[in-house]
């Protein structure tokens, strides 16, 4: 038995959230492996070599993974699926995008998005939204999985794993890189933050999110927001949690203008302690908040502020 | 160009699921049905992509039983051309469903196979990553923007940290995200004029396909309700509740 994890990274940072899939990848059993494939990776690679319970680190640094383009991932993660019984990878864009073509490619199902680990063949996963939770059995050899991280407790990262070199160069030629307009940000990530505070559409604007501002920075928070604000164009897509964006799961989520559609709820009823501060007293974020004030965001965010 | 657009009928997206007393599955008896809202936008940029000049011929294709052909009259009504039934009332894997949508891209040799990203009902968002590997065809998923250029489409994707630009090679997959477009209401005239559009029907045991299931549902429960909070009547209360009580701020 063993496990082939793959390591989210941007060729100079480990993210962090791949400390939660090797956890998951501990519950399923046996050796586990993980990959870092990238060019010019060699920080990855390094950090990648300390987090506990990785036996080894395999490294395919080539320009052909510079951008982890899907068609070309895929045929390296394929070919080296020869050698294991799980193939892990975080449900972030990275994994959504390349892992159901691992799966194709190997002819088994995939299963995405477990929360929990019940055995080696049996995952725990969120379905409809989050609204039902499906315990799934695998009837595959090989089982190809994608795991939510918000699931899973990070694994320390005090070890020392071998270092390998893979050379490999799988490219499919079919598709290049163009571009990345990527949102620079000095606050941390929406999904490692212990506070984040979203804004909905009772925000009215773009301009108005500043009024969070403050606040995150009191808090040390990530801002996120929901998806009609996203729509709207108050904010970039990046900052989207819900059923389709990203899931978090904070210790603390502050929803402001957020009236709690299922969509939303679906990726921030995991938090510890929500707040919900609404004008409205019928909307639904009220029923998930451990917090509600009925009041004008206008008035309550720099109250708020003031009295951090 | 050909584009075929795959899609799944669903739940509305308005209803909240209940799951089964007996923890089999949901509930779907005399629950609203639709198109999955993702499907509808991939529609959507067929469509747009016939009406821009760049499409010649918009193809819908839908996996299930005769109920889903409410969803190809939709799709139909939306603008497209005609349509596609792979007729069976099993409950199919995404690799399963990937496999029989290759057969009909042999058939129909598109230029463009647009999908949505996932549906709101499985969740998996496998399917089109599938059908792109299966084809060996590159693929662009999470699309905010399409652009067809020659012998190659631009997409531009939504990924963790912004966006990301890619140039696939034609023929290609896009799967749709939320901002690609917003779907039109069809006319009373094009749903009138829906019923007239060519719809096949194809049985799914008529590919030759093993559709042995890879995966058991063992059951389905409903999530872990949270604890009814409380409404607190002033900022100062709740910063000191957070503080005292919840202990998630010092």
């Amino acid at each position: 038995m063993s496990v082939l994890v793959f390591a989210e990274h941007d060729n100079n940072q480990l993210k962090a959230d791949t400390l939660k899939t090797v956890a998951a990848a501990q519950a399923m059993g046996g050796e586990i492996h993980l990959l870092v494939a990238g060019h010019n990776c060699q920080a990855v690679a390094d950090a990648a070599s300390k987090v506990n319970g990785v036996a080894k680190v395999l490294v395919a640094d080539n320009a052909a993974y510079e951008h982890q383009l899907a068609e070309n991932v895929s045929l390296l993660v394929t070919e080296l699926a020869a050698d294991y019984d799980h193939i892990v990878a975080t449900a972030l864009t990275t994994g959504k995008n390349f892992m159901p073509r691992v799966a194709a490619l190997l002819d088994v199902a995939q299963i995405s998005d477990i929360i929990a680990v019940e055995s080696s063949d049996t995952f725990v996963r969120p379905i409809y939204a989050g609204n039902a939770i499906a315990t799934v059995q695998s009837l595959d050899s090989k089982k190809v999985i994608t795991v939510r991280p918000t699931g899973f407790d990070a694994v320390a990262t005090d070890g020392s794993a071998e270092v390998v070199a893979l050379d490999k160069a799988t490219d499919a030629g079919t598709s290049s890189h163009v571009n990345d307009e990527l949102s620079v940000s000095e606050r941390p990530d929406l999904g490692a933050a212990s506070v984040v505070i979203s804004g909905g559409r009772g925000m009215q604007n773009g301009d108005n999110f500043k009024l969070l501002d403050g606040i995150a920075d009191k808090l040390g928070a990530a801002i996120g927001a929901s998806r009609a604000a996203v729509d709207a164009g108050f904010v970039p897509n990046d900052m989207q949690v819900g059923q389709t964006g990203k899931i978090v799961a904070p210790d603390l989520y502050i929803a402001v203008g957020i009236s709690g559609a299922i969509q939303h709820l679906a990726g921030m009823k995991d938090s510890k302690i929500i707040v919900a501060i609404n004008k409205d007293a019928e909307a639904p974020i009220f029923q998930v908040a451990d917090y509600g004030i009925v009041a004008d965001l206008f008035d309550a965010l720099p109250e708020l502020e003031s009295k951090l | 160009m050909k584009v075929l657009v795959p899609i799944k009928r669903v739940i509305d997206y308005n209803v909240k699921v209940r799951v089964k007393a007996d923890n089999s599955n949901v509930d779907l008896a005399n629950v609203k049905m639709a198109i999955n809202p993702f499907c509808e936008i991939a529609v959507e940029e067929a469509v747009r992509l016939k009406e821009a000049g760049t499409a010649t011929e918009v193809i819908a294709v839908s996996i299930g039983d005769k109920s889903c052909q409410e969803q190809l009259r939709t799709a139909l009504a939306l603008g497209a051309d005609r349509a596609i039934q792979i007729d069976t009332d099993q409950n199919l894997d995404s690799l399963h469903v990937a496999k029989l949508l290759q057969k009909v891209v042999e058939e129909e040799q598109p230029q463009l196979v647009i999908l949505g990203k996932q549906s709101i009902d499985s969740d998996n968002n496998q399917t089109g990553q599938m059908l792109a590997a299966l084809t060996g065809m590159a693929q662009g998923t999470f699309a905010s923007a399409v652009n067809v250029d020659g012998e190659k489409v631009n997409v531009t994707r939504e990924v963790d940290g912004g966006l990301q630009t890619v140039a696939l090679n034609l023929p290609a997959i896009v799967t749709t995200d939320l901002r690609l477009n917003e779907p039109r209401y069809a006319s009373l005239p094009n749903i009138m004029k829906a019923k007239r559009k060519p719809l096949a029907v194809k049985p799914a045991a008529d590919f030759g396909l093993d559709l042995t299931a890879r995966t058991t549902l063992l059951k389905v429960t409903p999530p872990a309700e949270r604890q009814a909070g409380i409404v607190v009547e002033s900022i100062d209360e709740l910063v000191e509740k957070l503080k005292n009580e919840a202990k998630v701020i010092s």
